[in-house]
């Protein structure tokens, strides 16, 4: 039984991604699109190059460490939906310290990284707090403080650290994570090291949740608090470790657009998405390391596929974002699918 | 002779297991009909087969004559079957009457009609002897009361026969004697009732026949007028069982735990224990004894840690433990079989070996510096599955996938193989059947004679007094007697538990 529910994991995000496309395909024709061509360019637009292959990858490392970030909290019982906010403290802390701190690479990248983190532990822990001590619902706090979080950034960048083009300036080379190396081997893509630390952060959550003592306790709480409290578990204090923990992936997110794919934060007009995506991809990943990791693959390709899919087929963008919304609905409605399949063996049967 | 339920050679299986294998359940009408079993004997899928929500693989369905196909869980109702749930499915911010009529509301303009409701559940109550207030809320009235809501409920609904789903489990003393009457009173109105429960004494008292039921196998059905309690506990259990739990004299020594004038308030800032007084001490058994709801929760959670302390102290050994945390308190050496399996005793989607460390996991050998041993976790956990007889397929099964039962044999391994001064025991039993219930008190008493001290607190007055060595009447957050087993009945101890003074029985 264990086995075959573990088949189901694996099965029902593929068979929702099938679902998605085939409807999709479905809207295209509705529309005057050729599905075929439009989806042969996506794929091209994915895999076809090495340049596709290199952005993917990069469209992929803020969504792995963001969808961490909604995974981690799941996993523990908490709703993180500030996944936004923190990234964007964490994306600022991480120029901060690139832009103002001298230090050689070997100090300056951790040292900038480590500061996102932190902003996006402490941006996190607030909601955290308020949870432990005053029993405010996470889901509206963390909310609420996606808010503060754009408006607060862009306000210290407007007086602080604001250079020509509502923007900060570049963050010192020795913070930055674009790589020449791993450019030139992609065809100049915009490909940068931060791939591996949110694949290292995987490894840590995965780590962190299953083998630790800590993850033990953070994900008994998660489970039963009654029975954690019982058992001589501090549940507040976890809570709170929770949200800090969550909080710093998601912080750790925003360093990877900071000191690697722009180099500099913008003044936001609004939200990025990448922390909203990570909910998606979590969900899609069964809040599982390796699912995230897998799930965010599938985002950043079916993004950057998008582009391709666009100049060759003519097929707008928009459309992959209905695609994308339709698979993750039909991850959301896992019940739908287990019900297909279960018509599906039934009829196999009779 | 035609039945009103017959179900023949029913057959259901789960991957893996035979739930039901050739199971025959015939019901007379007008009779109570018991069906008898362990937990986890099959019972629960027997009836989920019965309302349609399980199609059996094989065998025949008849109810009243007719031969039921379809497994449409709402055939059930239609039928004129009715279930009386042992966890009640109400609606806590609604009245009685809204809670009744719940799906099947009267409307006049577009209008719930509630006086009409009301109405008709009085008379409905009336003729039934269901005394219950149309009007009160469900979070007002007591469990006795809620439990004839829901009774009213299928019978508002037209149901003639009613399954009653361990009802006992939830009552008072006193409420088990209404029970039986509305039970008998139902039966002369026509009704037929089937009476799911392991509880024999109420089938020798209240039912006609008895089928039972032991691993999934149907082993037979009998007249209840000639059998008797030993004989259908070892139907079901397939053994003799020991009624009479044997054990020595206890030979108390120093005092264990120590309480003085212990003053606990409840959610409601009301005293809910008012300066007690009490003293365990090694090698005895104290039973508390009471009635739901005179401060033995709050008790409990204050020796334990989870509540806080108002007022007085309690010592554990020589150590103050008065508001110390949980944890502190277990590492001084207090085990606690909680009263609620479920919410406090297991993290339900842990694994059966994670359970196992619940309180432990941070301690050598179960992890170092920060990081958890799984080897010497499920080593831990397959030594006291084997020893404590834990029926589950292996130690990384989830505890929810476990029947009652052995989710109470797993806390009970776990709590006594720590090994404590001081052992809390909070209905360590209910629920369970005769089987389960025998392997738990002689380990209580196992633990007395090692030398531990051990606080009982149970609503079964049965148990108290067979168990315990003292027995500690509680009424409105005072210990108000202290009274040996061997000298009381359950009816003086039910008088005290009242509030009455002692002596008043024999003054009669």
């Amino acid at each position: 039984m264990q086995n075959n529910k573990n088949k189901m994991k694996f099965l029902v995000p593929l068979i929702s991604v099938f679902l998605g496309l085939l409807i999709g395909g479905i809207i295209m024709l509705i529309s005057g699109y050729p599905p075929i061509e439009a989806y042969a360019a996506l794929f091209e637009g994915i895999f076809g190059e090495s340049y596709y292959r290199g952005e993917t990858i990069r469209q992929m490392s803020p969504l792995i460490l963001s969808g961490l970030a909604v995974a981690f909290a799941f996993r523990t019982g908490l709703f993180n939906i500030g996944v936004e906010g923190q990234l964007l403290v964490g994306w600022l802390a991480a120029v901060y310290v690139g832009i103002f701190v001298d230090a050689p690479a070997i100090i300056h990248i951790p040292l900038a990284v480590l500061a996102a983190g932190v902003a996006g532990a402490l941006w996190g822990s607030v909601p955290g707090i308020l949870k432990a001590r005053f029993k405010v619902h996470e889901v509206i706090t963390t909310i609420m403080m996606n808010y503060i979080a754009l408006y607060s950034t862009n306000e210290i960048i407007r007086n602080f650290m604001l250079a020509p083009g509502e923007r900060t300036e570049n963050v010192k080379e020795s913070a930055s994570l674009a790589s020449p190396f791993l450019q030139e081997l992609t065809d100049n893509s915009t490909l940068h090291f931060g791939i591996i630390i949110a694949i290292v952060a995987a490894v840590i959550m995965w780590f962190l949740l299953w083998r630790t003592t800590l993850g033990y306790e953070l994900r008994a709480v998660g489970f039963n608090q009654h029975a954690s409290q019982y058992a001589g578990i501090n549940v507040s204090k976890n809570i709170v470790l929770s949200m800090a923990i969550s909080g710093a992936f998601a912080g750790i997110a925003g360093s990877m657009e900071g000191l690697g794919t722009y180099q500099y934060m913008t003044i936001n007009a609004g939200f990025t998405g990448v922390g909203f995506d990570g909910i998606a991809v979590a969900l899609l990943g069964a809040n599982s390391a390796i699912g995230v990791i897998l799930g965010a693959a599938l985002f950043g390709g079916l993004k950057i596929g998008a582009l391709n899919m666009q100049a060759m087929a003519g097929v707008p963008t928009e459309l992959v974002g209905i695609v994308i919304a339709l698979i993750i609905f039909f991850v959301a409605c896992s019940y739908l699918v287990h019900w297909l399949m279960n018509r599906v063996n039934r009829g196999g049967k009779i | 002779m035609e039945y009103v339920i017959d179900m023949r050679n029913i057959r259901k299986e789960f991957p893996g297991i035979v739930a039901n294998d050739n199971i025959t359940l015939q019901v007379k009408k007008g009779e109570i009909h018991a069906l008898l079993g362990e937990n986890g004997a099959g019972k629960s899928t027997l009836m989920n087969v019965l309302f349609g929500l399980y199609e059996p693989e094989q065998g025949e369905i008849f109810v009243k004559g007719n031969k039921v196909v379809n497994n449409d869980p709402n055939i059930a109702n239609s039928l004129g079957i009715g279930m009386v749930h042992q966890h009640f499915m109400l609606v806590d911010k609604f009245t009685v009457t809204e809670n009744i009529i719940l799906g099947k509301e009267p409307t006049k303009g577009g209008k719930v009609d509630l006086q009409t409701a009301a109405k008709e559940v009085q008379a409905l109550s009336d003729q039934y002897g269901l005394r219950v207030d149309p009007y009160a809320k469900i979070e007002d009235i007591s469990v006795g009361m809620q439990q004839r809501v829901e009774i009213l409920k299928t019978l508002y609904r037209g149901a003639d026969i009613l399954i009653f789903d361990e009802p006992t489990a939830v009552l008072t003393p006193q409420e088990i004697v209404e029970l039986i009457q509305i039970m008998k009173k139902l039966v002369n109105e026509g009704k037929s009732i089937i009476l799911i429960t392991h509880k024999l004494k109420e089938i020798m008292e209240v039912c006609d026949r008895c089928t039972v039921i032991r691993r999934g196998r149907g082993v037979g059905t009998v007249d209840v007028s000639d059998s008797n309690p030993d004989s259908l506990a070892a139907m079901m259990v397939g053994r003799e069982v020991n009624f009479k739990v044997e054990k020595g004299d206890a030979a108390p020594k120093e005092a264990v735990l120590k309480i003085k004038d212990l003053v606990v308030h409840d959610s409601r800032k009301v005293p809910a224990v008012n300066g007690l007084n009490l003293t365990v001490h090694a090698g005895e058994i104290v039973g508390i004894a009471g009635v739901d709801g005179n401060g033995q929760s709050e008790l409990l959670e204050a020796i334990t840690g989870l509540h806080k302390v108002h007022e007085g102290s309690i010592h554990l050994r020589d150590k103050e433990i008065t508001n110390k945390s949980p944890r502190s308190v277990t590492e001084n050496g207090l085990s606690h079989i909680p009263q609620d399996r479920h919410k406090h005793g297991l993290v339900l989607d842990f694994s059966v070996g994670e359970n196992m460390v619940l309180q432990t996991y941070y301690q050598k050998p179960y992890s170092k510096s920060g990081i958890l041993n799984f080897k010497p976790i499920f080593d831990k956990a397959k030594k006291l599955i084997e020893e404590y007889d834990v029926r589950t397929p292996d130690a990384y099964t989830p505890a929810r996938a476990l029947s009652g039962g052995n989710q109470q044999k797993a806390i009970i391994a776990r709590e006594v193989d720590r090994d404590p001064d001081f052992l809390i025991a909070a209905q360590p039993t209910r629920g369970l059947d005769v089987g389960a219930i025998e392997f738990i008190h002689s380990k209580l008493i196992e633990q007395r004679d090692n030398g531990k001290a051990v606080l009982l607190v149970s609503f079964e007055l049965e148990e108290i007094i067979n168990v315990s060595d003292r027995i500690a009447v509680m009424y409105e957050g005072k210990i108000v007697a202290i009274v040996n087993p061997k000298e009381t009945t359950e009816q003086e101890l039910g008088l005290l538990m009242a509030g009455g003074k002692r002596g008043a029985v024999h003054a009669e």
